[in-house]
């Protein structure tokens, strides 16, 4: 398997980018997560892995955004972006724009803090 | 009049102790079975070849915790598995192992009581045997258990029509409800299996639903409902409800030997005392050879579902029954 | 009115549906799947999955270990699956070495990863029909995986966490023998293969229960992510080991099994196939196993030989770094897909240039066919929600991770 090219875009454009790719064929949203780049200013790297089942084709893309400024949820375009967008949120804390039920999925509901953030100790609070 | 109550006294304590150790090692039996059916060996570790298991297992069952959920209504949690398992016993009651002997100047027939609508008894017993069932689901309160009661409920009153249906038509061939007196019909090798073919397809499926066993197990479906209506029982009260089912089980098997393969008619020869043992070694052999087909079955097939269960029972068993009562009247009418 | 296989239901003015909470302890959700069911009567209105029961926080402990550490940790997360979690793992940091393991070693991997999918398939088949109330199918798969077991005990000494793939090859030796016993199975399996099937294929009830059931559409599934045998019991021929072959899949003779139904038979039809078909790769990789290294010759990345490290004082410290120290992987980042039993299994693993990965994600399979079941078993009866979750193929482990 080659490795993807990657296309990185700024998060205003993340919608429209992800509209265009799935119009040019990638239908398969096979991963969607995140990388904390802490102490950057813009520390949530959001990372897609695309997949034509047509021309059997992989495609990334990404964005860079900071915890007030998240992207927009691509669960309208893929509804299977729907339960990775909500582990992103659990365990990063980025709250995409417009998701139907950003809840918490893999830690309990009371739980405080986002244990995958490079500033949440690996092991953890105690 | 002492004499009589005595020897009924000593046949129910006989045929209680006999049914009990008969259930026990049925129980066994299946594990053992179903074991080698399925490439392992069963229970080997208590007594030789495991034949001590179920007095282990009635250990404990006695010794296990007796659970009572919250919010259980007391008094029908407690009364269902007793219900269960006194119905199941009672229909034992009026099923003849033999015919008519006579013991040490003694003659008495080999079964606690005959009456002369003795079938009849047997499937108004054991129909009631839903309430079990279903009170045992209600008052559980849980929903896992309610969803099995329900089931149960409906499957077992379902398959009752189809189960009585069969039945009619050997009952037309030998004209009395007695069991004595149908199996006194079929003396001479003339077994109501071969004119009633259709009617045995039909009781026999009738029967593995009546009793919950697979492929009808869905009241007690492990795979959806946990155990279905005896979800939250333990220890002793799930020990009756374990011990209705096995008792049902004979039961049924015992109807079947009875009214469909001669009950013990076979062939008789030898000294006396053989003579007056063979009866009952048939039929308890022919009993048996229905528990390994229940046990046969448990081992091969998957299960139904619920809605094709009542499906099968009322699209295709309950009319087969009716058809085979028609033909069977028929015929018995232009006799 | 609604109507569902079958049945109709009457809704009553003013009546309620019931609530029923399906696990997570239960005996057919395979594992700690919560179920929030609505149900109206036996039919399911609405059904809500509850995962992270089993959540273990893999990808966190991943960043605080060696790249060669996380190999152990990576058997965890598919336990049904271990050594192609093992594998998918091992490419994925291979791609950021760009290190090419030798060709014993790669045909290795193809061999034990379809063993693998022997042994996923076959736990599979058995708990899916015990689920649906075939209890014999389970025992005489299980005596079945027993021997893969053997066989991954004799490989790599553990039965289940086998950890057996390493960075740049293989972690031992692989033992003599070892293929002797691997070709005896080979070529008793498909006559057990035939076994299961003569208890299922044409059982009335087992059709009865399978056929038409948890139907997903074309669309539906790639709209939901769904991959592997689900997707392609409706038709979609996307199987990694042909379209994007690694590890010298390529090199391999094999057919990607497809149904157009889209139901749970389809689904059935489709892994029991695969299986066979999993025999053949097995055979032709015994058959053309190439001679040679087990592991590539990269000093410091593979540990040394033992008898080596008796002679030479440079794999003494080669080997004393890489245990100590790790080593160093080009900062970057690699995406690797590969075909699991289950479907699509993702390694994205990103390097800042030290010996541990500074993410290290895992897209699990059962994680996005979970998200699809909703879809399938709304509108059905909850006898169909067993049959349903049991042809998805679901691992907590994988779901959680």
């Amino acid at each position: 398997m080659q490795e993807a090219s990657t296309l990185t875009v700024a998060p205003a454009e993340w919608l429209a980018t992800a509209t265009r790719l799935k119009a040019d064929g990638f239908d398969l949203l096979c991963d969607l997560t995140c990388v904390d780049w802490h102490p950057e200013p813009d520390r949530f790297e959001i990372v897609c892995q695309l997949y034509s089942t047509q021309t059997q084709g992989w495609q990334r893309f990404k964005t860079r955004c900071s915890e007030a400024a998240p992207p927009p949820t691509l669960s309208i375009l893929w509804p299977s972006a729907n339960w990775f967008e909500r582990e992103v949120f659990d365990l990063f804390g980025v709250r995409f724009a417009g998701h139907p039920n950003l809840t918490r999925m893999m830690m309990p509901d009371d739980w405080v803090g986002h244990p995958l953030r490079k500033d949440y100790p690996t092991e953890g609070y105690r | 009049m002492v004499a009589y109550l005595l020897i009924t006294l000593v046949k129910c304590l006989v045929v209680l102790l006999i049914l009990l150790t008969a259930v026990a090692y049925i129980q066994l039996a299946e594990r053992k079975i179903v074991g080698r059916m399925q490439s392992r060996v069963g229970p080997t570790r208590v007594g030789p070849f495991g034949l001590l298991q179920p007095a282990a297992d009635a250990i404990k069952f006695i010794l296990k915790e007796d659970v009572t959920p919250d919010g259980a209504h007391k008094f029908l949690y407690v009364l269902a598995p007793m219900l269960a398992v006194v119905l199941a016993l009672l229909s034992i009651t009026v099923i003849p192992v033999g015919p008519i002997v006579h013991l040490f100047g003694i003659t008495t027939a080999l079964q606690i009581t005959d009456i002369n609508v003795g079938l009849l008894f047997i499937l108004g017993v054991t129909s009631l045997g839903v309430y079990g069932v279903v009170l045992a689901g209600w008052s559980s309160n849980s929903k896992y258990s309610l969803l099995g009661s329900l089931r149960g409920g409906s499957q077992m009153i379902s398959y009752e029509l189809a189960l009585g249906l069969a039945l009619v038509g050997p009952v037309m061939l030998a004209g009395t409800l007695s069991l004595r007196g149908i199996v006194e019909a079929q003396a001479h090798l003339h077994w109501f299996i071969v004119p009633q073919i259709v009617a045995f397809a039909v009781y026999l499926t009738a029967a593995f639903a009546e009793t919950n066993r697979v492929p009808f197990d869905l009241p007690d479906a492990e795979g959806e409902l946990g155990a279905g209506y005896h979800t939250e029982y333990s220890a002793m009260k799930f020990a009756m409800f374990f011990l209705a089912e096995y008792v049902n089980m004979i039961t049924v098997s015992c109807v079947a030997t009875l009214v469909f393969f001669g009950g013990w008619m076979g062939p008789l020869f030898g000294p006396a005392l053989l003579r007056a043992l063979l009866p009952v070694l048939y039929f308890v052999a022919k009993v048996c050879c229905f528990l390994f087909l229940y046990i046969w079955v448990r081992g091969t097939l998957p299960r139904f579902r619920y809605d094709q269960l009542m499906g099968f029972g009322w699209k295709v068993m309950i009319p087969l029954a009716l058809a085979n009562v028609m033909v069977t009247g028929l015929v018995v009418a232009l006799h | 009115m609604a109507t569902t296989a079958g049945v109709s239901v009457e809704k009553i003015e003013g009546s309620r549906n019931l609530v029923l909470n399906m696990g997570p302890q239960h005996p057919s959700t395979h594992g700690v799947l919560r179920l929030r069911l609505e149900l109206d009567g036996e039919m399911i209105v609405k059904a809500e999955p509850d995962i992270g029961y089993l959540h273990t926080g893999i990808e966190k402990s991943a960043e605080a270990k060696f790249y060669q550490q996380v190999v152990t940790l990576t058997d965890r997360i598919d336990y049904l699956a271990p050594l192609t979690n093992n594998l998918c793992y091992v490419l994925a940091v291979e791609k950021l070495l760009q290190l090419e393991p030798p060709p014993r070693a790669r045909w290795m991997r193809v061999l034990l990863t379809e063993l693998t999918r022997l042994n996923s398939h076959l736990v599979w088949l058995g708990t899916h029909a015990l689920d649906i109330g075939a209890m014999t199918v389970f025992l005489y798969c299980f005596r079945e995986r027993e021997e893969i077991l053997h066989i991954f005990e004799m490989a790599s000494g553990q039965r289940m966490m086998t950890s057996y793939f390493r960075v740049g090859g293989l972690a031992p030796e692989p033992p003599l023998g070892l293929l002797e016993r691997i070709r005896k199975f080979a070529d008793m399996f498909p006559s057990k293969i035939d076994e299961y099937e003569s208890l299922l294929t044409k059982n009335a009830i087992w059709v009865g229960r399978t056929r038409g059931i948890g139907y997903m559409s074309a669309q539906d599934a790639v709209a939901w992510g769904v991959t592997g045998p689900c997707l392609r019991a409706v038709g979609l021929p996307l199987d990694l080991r042909k379209t994007a072959p690694y590890s010298d899949y390529d090199k391999f003779q094999f057919d990607v099994p497809l149904r157009t139904e889209g139901d749970v038979f389809a689904r059935y039809q489709v892994r029991v196939a695969e299986m066979r078909e999993s025999v053949k790769i097995i055979r032709q990789a015994l058959d053309g196993m190439p001679e040679g290294a087990w592991k590539a010759d990269a000093p410091g990345i593979t540990l040394p030989d033992r008898d080596q490290m008796k002679f030479s004082i440079e794999s003494l410290i080669y080997h004393f770094k890489i245990v100590t120290e790790g080593f160093n992987v080009p900062a970057g980042e690699a995406y690797q897909a590969i075909e699991s039993p289950r479907g699509q299994m993702g390694y994205y693993i990103v390097s800042d240039g030290g010996p541990k990965p500074y993410r290290c994600h895992m897209r699990s399979p059962s994680f996005a066919n979970l998200q699809a079941l909703p879809k399938m078993i709304e509108g059905r009866l909850l006898a169909d929600v067993v049959a349903i979750i049991g042809s998805i193929d679901i691992v907590l482990g994988d779901v959680d991770r």
